[in-house]
């Protein structure tokens, strides 16, 4: 398994095409939290599929505010054909060319295999990793740690404003 | 190992005894084929086991792909709150490939139930709320797909094969076993 960036360090930025016409940047996400889901590839064949999951899940994401990008190694229109397909209401980025650049970055990508890893990475407002997991590529990693994530994200920023709070009052 | 964070209580739907040694907890979708495939090996495993073991079922419809998950779903709530549960959620697996509005509206009906009111509580979703519990408890508990299993509180990571099934859970029941003896 790779080892990919962990919790504290600066989320690397990226441009990657999120339709064939349509480009998104990472820091045009900042000031908000971004779940950044790198996975092996697009049309993998059980119901059980992490991007579906996720998919079901945007309402709760959403709650926190949280934007969700899927990434692979697929181009553009693979990417927008399985979003149809599955209809997923969520980006899916191309990290085609050259190919695992961004993932690469993340130490997210297999070499040997020419994919991603199943890793995932939750960013807060300010562009830094503020958790990251990497699970074994034949296990869909669920949703589970992503929501634990975001939450306490969500509760260390309001400790933070109230210390912020009582100092200013003081 | 992932953990079940939702405990089996009273909202839940089970079969047998409450103080087996053994319960299983499945999330299902009643649109996944492969939710349809574990359906008579589940109910094989519990002849197998009898008194032994508990079986739970919680919703884990996947919408976005499987349109008829959700109102089949809450058409076996519906059939809950007439004590029918179990006879509906049989049938709708039993009938998965033509599973639509029409065919839960008719299950109901061989289930003495009124096609109508089924048709009106999944038209004002009555049942989605617990449809929607079952789905977030599934999610804080790991679920990453259908079916899944939790054998007493840990999530099953095997295949869901008669034989396979049986083994995970006789390994349980030893250890359950073993568990009591220290506690008695």
């Amino acid at each position: 398994m790779s080892s990919i960036l962990a919790a504290g360090t600066q989320a690397p930025d990226f441009t990657l095409s999120v339709t064939p016409d349509q480009k998104l940047s990472l820091r045009d996400l900042r000031g908000q939290p971004v779940v950044l889901a790198f996975y092996p590839a697009d049309w993998s064949p059980v119901c059980g599929d992490q991007m579906t999951l996720y998919n079901e899940i945007l309402p709760e994401f959403q709650k926190y505010k949280a934007e969700v990008l899927g990434i692979s190694v697929d181009g553009a229109w693979c990417h927008s054909a399985f979003a149809k397909h599955q209809h997923l209401h969520f980006p899916l980025l191309a990290d085609f060319e050259p190919k695992g650049a961004v993932a690469k970055t993340y130490g997210a990508y297999r070499e040997k295999d020419g994919f991603c890893e199943r890793a995932l990475f939750v960013i807060d407002e300010n562009g830094v990793i503020f958790w990251s997991y990497c699970s074994p590529v034949a296990v869909n990693p669920g949703a589970d740690g992503i929501l634990e994530a975001l939450e306490n994200m969500k509760g260390k920023r309001q400790r933070h404003d109230e210390v912020e709070s009582t100092r200013r009052a003081s | 190992m992932t953990k079940l964070k939702v405990p089996v209580g009273p909202a839940d739907h089970a079969l047998g005894d409450e103080h087996a040694t053994v319960t299983l907890v499945e999330y299902g979708d009643y649109e996944c084929p492969h939710c349809g495939h574990a359906h008579p090996v589940v109910k094989a495993v519990r002849k197998h086991f009898g008194k032994q073991l508990r079986f739970v079922y919680r919703h884990f419809p996947l919408t976005q792909v499987h349109p008829m998950a959700e109102p089949a779903a809450e058409a076996a709530e519906f059939a809950g709150a007439h004590d029918l549960f179990w006879e509906m959620h049989d049938a709708i697996f039993e009938n998965q490939e033509s599973l639509d509005l029409e065919l839960l509206a008719e299950l109901a009906q061989d289930l003495g139930l009124s096609s109508e009111e089924l048709l009106g509580a999944l038209e004002r979703h009555d049942y989605l709320p617990k449809v929607k519990d079952d789905f977030m408890g599934g999610v804080r508990s790991g679920v990453n797909g259908t079916p899944t299993f939790f054998i007493n509180g840990y999530r099953y990571e095997g295949l869901y094969e008669f034989e396979d099934l049986v083994e995970a859970i006789e390994a349980e029941l030893v250890s359950g076993k073993t568990e009591h003896r220290r506690a008695g």
